[in-house]
């Protein structure tokens, strides 16, 4: 689960990550009181908050002076679409706008914390190069990204924020800020048990003090069970309509661009289903996993979310029962496609747990549904079907 | 012979009273694994079918002497399981939950560091060898004792490889589920190294999907120290960039993890790499040497 940039400073400046003094809206006319809440001389900075990077570079970021121009921008933002590298080409809609403090930048460093799954640790990741993609960075001049291990039992110790500020070239005063701020990092990663923080820029002022000018978290969503108020945070303007609605059956789903709807149960078929859709000439439509334990009630919402994506020409249904029986399967979609219209062809491999079960409820459904005897068939079926 | 489970294992469910616990016990016992223990703190004294039932695995492991623990506990106990069965000097623990926080585990493989026990998952369906154990939830009739290991990230797709498998009339020596979590016990290579001592495995199926580089790493102990063949497949080609795919660990961030990169170090690697998810058993066959 990803939040807003606010979001994330209000949660981080809880633990002590420096950051500045700013508010959210979701007027133009709150960007002007924004300025003025704030106070100050300016100059102040008016940002489009979306679940997207590269916000800057795509307009959405503006330095202003008055409280008027901050009122004049957030309107010219609001509303509209804003598309960023990371949007694809629909973009994002802005409905929040974020107005804060500007401050002295002298350099801009890049700080990370995340799993590195290879050592079974929370890694720091820093770059003196700031304000741009870490990936580039990693992917052009990959000495130039430092890492440091946290062992879980001993926290982030003073030592491992002063060796990372060193390595990045800071002056010697601003080395125990840094610290502070990576160890403050550190606990806020821990208590909310995020999967990202992503501080980009991290700025040095001309004061030397270290703030985040920046915010991305992510989080565990195995952990959110255990942390209500960041659960709160979710945004749903920034998801897929379908996404939360399988969400709210315990299904795995990702919307993708293509026309082969797929349900299949367990997320290793279910990829290896779209690998071969893709191989038989067509794209999938969606990644759908409906677990080992689906019931019928399951499995009909499943395919009623495939059918509501008008892009979809025809389904496949791949289901290797071990848990899962194929007889509850089969009842699943014959409740569901009983339902609702059935308008685009469905082909249906099953196999394993009570296949002969399930293979005689679709048949005996009436409905029209393709069976295939294994993936390759099913895959060369669906297609055609699609055609 | 085979590795991790065989006939000798005797095996303790924890979380024996929940509904999943009860269900797979009975089904691994009828399959013919020794399910000699069962644990859930508060219910020691009853037993489940016969088995009797402990408050801690401790207890469970004294009376008893199970050397294998299998998980079925909820998520946010999971992991407190997994580090009380290594406490208690359990040989082997499986660890089936799916959903245990990635921190949880970041812990827990501290704490093993410094413990003989060996963990397989967690978010796994489990380890089976053919006619003599199957500890986990995987459908036992679909396979057939043989000489092909198959280790795999993938649950379903692991049924699909064994499935097919045992149509062309392979047969398997042992199946590991080695799990979809970022953050699990045995991995790879371990599987790797323990068929590639294995007298009874000739050949080898590694399934792996997005996410991380442990296939990566897997491809290169291959290239230097597997006398096996091996036969492959890696999950998500079609994958979006950024997105979870079901698993924990399947996804592709900061452009590393891709099927692409996975699949051309094992090629690299003198690996038989299957392109389509229906070709596992016949490219098996094909390393094999047809």
């Amino acid at each position: 689960m990803n939040i807003h940039e606010h979001q994330g400073k209000e949660i981080l400046a809880k633990y002590g990550v420096a950051t500045l003094k700013g508010v959210m809206t979701t007027t133009a006319s709150g960007a002007r009181e924004a300025v003025e809440t704030i106070g100050g001389d300016g100059p102040w900075v008016v940002k489009a908050q979306i679940h997207a990077g590269g916000r800057g570079k795509a307009g959405g970021v503006k330095l202003v002076k008055s409280a008027a121009e901050a009122e004049e921008f957030a309107g010219s933002l609001l509303g509209k679409a804003l598309v960023t590298h990371q949007t694809g080409p629909e973009g994002r809609v802005v409905r929040r706008i974020f107005v804060e403090q500007g401050c002295n930048i002298d350099r801009e460093l890049y700080l990370g914390l995340t799993l590195d799954r290879a050592t079974s640790l929370v890694t720091a990741i820093a770059s003196a190069e700031g304000g741009v993609e870490i990936e580039e960075v990693a992917a052009k001049t990959p000495e130039k990204i430092l890492r440091e291990p946290i062992r879980p039992e001993i926290g982030c110790q003073g030592f491992q924020g002063r060796k990372l500020g060193k390595a990045l070239g800071l002056p010697a005063k601003s080395l125990g800020k840094f610290a502070k701020f990576l160890s403050a990092l550190y606990d806020a990663y821990v208590a909310t048990d995020a999967s990202l923080v992503e501080i980009n820029p991290l700025v040095l002022t001309k004061e030397g003090d270290l703030i985040a000018l920046d915010a991305k978290m992510g989080f565990d969503d195995n952990a959110l069970y255990r942390h209500p108020d960041v659960r709160e945070l979710r945004d749903p303007d920034e998801e897929d309509p379908r996404e939360q609605q399988a969400q709210e059956y315990d299904l795995s789903y990702i919307a993708l661009d293509g026309s082969i709807g797929c349900m299949v149960n367990g997320a290793g078929l279910a990829m290896a289903t779209m690998d071969i859709v893709k191989l038989a000439g067509a794209e999938p439509a969606n990644f759908l996993d409906v677990g080992g334990g689906a019931d019928a009630k399951k499995v009909a919402a499943a395919f009623r979310i495939i059918l509501a994506d008008t892009s979809v020409k025809a389904v496949l249904i791949n289901i290797f029962g071990g848990i899962m029986r194929c007889d509850v399967l089969a009842e699943g979609v014959v409740q569901a496609a009983s339902e609702m219209k059935l308008t685009v062809p469905v082909v249906c491999r099953l196999e394993g747990t009570n296949v002969e079960e399930g293979r005689k409820i679709l048949a005996d459904s009436g409905l029209n549904i393709i069976t295939a005897s294994d993936m390759a068939d099913a895959a060369k079926k669906v297609v055609e079907a699609s055609k | 012979m085979s590795i991790l489970v065989g006939k000798d294992t005797k095996v303790v469910t924890q979380g024996i009273t929940g509904s999943t616990g009860q269900f797979h016990t009975r089904t691994c016992k009828e399959y013919g694994t020794q399910m000699v223990a069962g644990v859930t703190p508060g219910k020691g004294g009853g037993d489940f079918e016969g088995i009797p039932i402990y408050d801690t695995v401790g207890e469970a492991r004294e009376a008893t002497g199970c050397n294998a623990s299998v998980i079925y506990v909820p998520p946010p106990f999971a992991a407190d399981a997994i580090m009380e069965a290594a406490d208690a000097g359990v040989e082997l623990v499986i660890c089936i939950t799916e959903g245990i926080p990635v921190l949880d585990m970041v812990k827990v493989k501290r704490f093993l560091a410094d413990k003989e026990t060996r963990l397989v998952g967690p978010n796994c369906p489990g380890v089976i060898t053919p006619g003599e154990c199957k500890i986990g939830i995987m459908p036992g009739y679909i396979h057939q004792a043989g000489k092909i290991g198959v280790v795999s990230r993938s649950g379903t797709l692991t049924y699909e490889a064994v499935h097919q498998l045992t149509q062309l009339g392979i047969g398997q020596s042992t199946c590991v589920g080695i799990g979809g979590d970022p953050v699990n016990g045995t991995g790879f290579i371990d599987v790797l190294e323990l068929y590639n001592a294995d007298p009874d495995t000739e050949g080898v199926i590694m399934i792996g999907e997005i996410g991380g580089t442990a296939e990566e790493e897997a491809a290169d102990y291959v290239k230097r120290e597997m006398k096996k063949p091996v036969a492959g497949f890696i999950a998500g080609q079609t994958a979006p960039k950024g997105k979870r795919m079901g698993h924990a660990g399947a996804i592709i961030s900061g452009g590393k993890g891709t099927a692409a990169d996975k699949m051309e170090a094992m090629k690299a690697a003198g690996i038989k790499v299957a392109a389509s998810p229906a070709d596992l058993g016949v490219t098996l066959k094909e390393a094999m040497g047809g």
